[in-house]
Parts: structure tokens; sequence; C-alpha cells
């Protein structure tokens, strides 16, 4: 089952293309590791599948419902509820965590599916603490973001995208604001989520992550796909130039 | 003898003349503080035209004396659009659209405050606009915003003291009257210790919503 369809898809800021037609197509169970210099747009091109960028050009299918589409050259959105249903198929994790500071972190985990599903405390509870032993976090459930360290915060980050039950995970560069001894855990658990089959597109600057983790590696420059493959290909045999540039530049 | 009779009568007038005061006071605030976050919201939207109409109505609100819009509303409505206002209800819009203004601006700068990451969050995981506000958002700007709020709610306190071109009998203005009556400035003594408690009272509220809000860092 194709869980996200994205095709052709651009991006400009202003007079700025910064996505020039990218096609991503994400079935059920897979790892999708988008790699690329800083500014290559790959973030962009993350954020586009779940609107938090408005796409120029193409379209955007989750799970087969149309979030955005091309009508007579313009691109067009399903309504805003529309919008909201299709995309809370997808959970994501930032790179600034961005957790909610004004909450602890177990009030992080319930806050959104006790107001966007209208699930009762009892409910929730119950999921939110396995999901917080599954990260290994029980102990912080009354701590507040602050009082966490940055590897902690994104496993918590994690874990309350996940209270939502998505079915697709975006991760947008999860540990690029980490100290290297903490990335470790934080990668774990993303591993641990592959092992679930959980479907994942992971933005990435840890190339043996990706190595090992991702069922398909894209690599993405000036806004476009260069080349995209399985991670042996990529990693171990690169067909393009600016591939095996990039790639001698990370070692 | 007759000096006591003359003090508890005193401070009796200026027992009413505070309730005045205080009534003006919290009447006030229920109103401007919803208001003024009304404004903010819309001065912060998208929909040009609103946004411009909430410009203009802060930089009147702050660009003309507080006392000017007092006499405006008792004295020039009637003239101008024939409406007719009770001197306590034309006290109370007056402070309310003004304090709103101010208000408005200091809710504005917190909510832009506030990283566009929480809403990005908010929005990934399936929360509207209202519930990114309500839950998310605004319960954050309150923090940040305390600091400034209590310095405002201080300055009304004091402000209040403007009904008397209304010919309003609140604190200060009775006091005046005493003091004219009875050559006597004691008055004038006892209108600043209630002053003074008041806005004891106000900064030790704040202090107490700071601390509470105090039990997490950003």
């Amino acid at each position: 089952m194709e869980m996200i369809k994205a095709v052709g898809i651009r991006k400009s800021f202003k007079d700025v293309e910064v996505l020039k037609g990218i096609d991503l197509t994400v079935n059920k169970g897979e790892v999708i590791a988008i790699i690329g210099t800083s500014g290559s747009g790959k973030s962009t091109f993350l954020r586009c599948l779940n609107r938090l960028e408005v796409i120029t050009g193409g379209s955007v299918t989750i799970e087969g419902e149309q979030l955005a589409g091309e009508e007579n050259g313009r691109v067009v959105y399903a309504s805003e509820a529309e919008a909201r249903r299709i995309c809370s198929k997808m959970g994501m994790v930032f790179q600034q965590f961005n957790l909610f500071p004004h909450m602890t972190v177990m009030e992080n985990l319930i806050e959104a599916p006790m107001i966007v599903k209208k699930m009762k405390r009892e409910e929730i509870l119950p999921i939110a603490e396995n999901l917080l032993a599954k990260v290994g976090l029980s102990a912080k459930a009354d701590s507040y973001p602050s009082q966490l360290s940055g590897g902690q915060k994104q496993r918590v980050a994690i874990a309350r995208a996940l209270a939502m039950s998505p079915d697709i995970m975006l991760f947008d560069e999860p540990t690029s604001a980490l100290d290297p001894e903490l990335t470790v855990e934080v990668l774990k658990t993303i591993r641990d989520l592959a092992k679930e089959k959980m479907t994942m597109v992971i933005v990435t600057h840890e190339m043996a992550f990706a190595r090992e983790v991702a069922n398909r590696v894209l690599f993405v420059d000036g806004g476009r796909v260069v080349e995209e493959g399985c991670p042996e290909e990529i990693f171990g045999n690169p067909k393009q130039e600016r591939t095996r540039a990039f790639l001698n530049n990370m070692l | 003898m007759e000096n006591i009779d003359k003090l508890l009568e005193m401070v009796g007038l200026m027992f009413e003349g505070a309730g005045l005061t205080l009534e003006i006071f919290f009447t006030t605030l229920v109103f401007t503080l919803p208001l003024g976050l009304l404004v903010a919201l819309i001065r912060l939207s998208k929909f040009r035209p609103l946004s411009f109409l909430m410009e203009v109505y802060i930089w009147l609100m702050r660009g003309t004396p507080l006392m000017l819009q007092l006499l405006f509303i008792y004295y020039a409505l009637p003239i101008v659009a024939d409406i007719r206002l009770p001197d306590f209800s034309a006290a109370i819009i007056a402070f309310v659209l003004n304090y709103a203004a101010y208000f408005a601006e200091i809710f504005r700068g917190g909510i832009q405050s506030i990283e566009r990451g929480q809403y990005e969050a908010a929005k990934t995981l399936g929360m509207t606009y209202v519930q990114t506000m309500r839950r998310i958002v605004l319960p954050q700007v309150i923090k940040r915003v305390l600091a400034p709020v209590s310095n405002e709610t201080i300055t009304l306190v004091k402000d209040t003291s403007l009904v008397y071109v209304l010919a309003m009998n609140d604190l200060l203005r009775t006091a005046r009257t005493i003091v004219q009556r009875e050559f006597d400035m004691t008055p004038f003594l006892v209108a600043a210790v209630f002053y003074l408690v008041m806005t004891l009272v106000l900064t030790k509220v704040f202090k107490k919503l700071e601390q509470h809000y105090a039990v997490y860092d950003e």
C-alpha cells in the first residue's frame, strides 16, 4: 500500500525555487532516509508532506487521499478540516524537539489525544505510560521538558507523536541538535520503530544510521533527487559524481 | 472626643470613596483583559483590513490623554451621537477602551514571542488554530506577560482617580473635598495609605502568580 505519494513537488520562497520537482513514493513499512547538504531542500521537502510548507507545484497523496494537487496549473489543497484529518496520519519529530514547556512529560503525551481525539484521560494514560516505558523515560513522567537532556527531550517528542497512533512518522534531522553521545539513545528509539515496521521518512546527517536502518536512500541536492536507491548502492557504489563527492565529504 | 468623631466620619467617607475606586478598578479589569486579548488576536490576524483597524484603534487610545477620552465619552457623545451615559458607565467605557489598547500590545508581544516550532508541533498533532491558541500558546504567553500586565494593573488603580473630572466621588476626590472643607491635610495622607495598600495587595497577587508559573522553565 502506498502510504505517501509525492509527485513533482515544487516549492518557491519568493523568487527562489528550493524544490524543483521531487517524487517520492513510500510503501507501508518502508524506511526512507533523505540525505544531502544543508540548504539542499531535504527538510523543506519533508515539511511539504504534512503541509508545514505549502507547495507551489505537484501533488501529495497520503494513504490514497489527496492532500494537495494541481488543478489548471494551480495547487489546490483539501479543505482545512480534511487536510488536518489526512495529516493526522503522520506524526512528526523536529530537530528542535518543540515540546510544550508548560506541560509535564506526561501532559505533553496526552494533550493531543485528549484535545484532538477527545479521548478520556483514563483511556490514553495507559497508552502514554507504555510509550514512555518504550522510550525508557517512565521515571520522567512528571518532569518538565526543561529538566531533561536533549536526548531525553527528543525521545519524549517521539513518544508524543506516537501517542496519536500515526501510520507514518516523519523525522526532521532528529539528532542534529544533540551532543554525539546523546544521539545514540534517540537512534535506538528510531531503530526500534523500524523493527516494528513503522513507515518512516527520516531526514538525517547520520550516514551510518541511514545505511543501517533505511530500505531506500534519497540523495537530494539543489532541490532535486540526484540519486535514489538501496543503501548498499548509494553508500557502496554511488553512480553520480555529486553523490560521491558528498559522501566523501561526510566521511 | 470631637476630634475622634471627625476622624471616624472622615475615614468612613474615604472608605466609601475607596469602594468606588475599587468598583471602577475591578469592573474595568474584568472587561479590558478579554477585550485586550481579542484586539491582540485581531491585530495579529492575516486579514489586513481588520488588523489595520486595530492598529488605528490602538493609536487613537494611546495617542490621546485618558482624561480627554473620559470627557469625550461623558460630555461630547451626547452632543455628537446623542448617546447619554451615566457617569459610572461612561468612566468604565473610557477605561476599558483605553486599557484594552495597552493590554493588546502587551499580549501581542507575548504571542509573537512564542516560537514557531510550538505552532508547528501543535499542527502536526492535529490541533486547530483555536486549540493551539487556547492550550499551547496562551498559557505560555501568560507567564511571559505577567510583569508588564502587573505594571499596567497597578497604573490602573491610580488612573481611576481621573473620574474626578466627571464629579464622581472616588477616593481622591473625597479626600480633596474633606481637605477643602476642614483645612486639614490628613485626608491626603489617608488616601495615600489606601492606594498603597491596594497596590501592595496587587503586587502580592502578581508575585503569587509568578511563583505559580515558575514551576517550569522555558
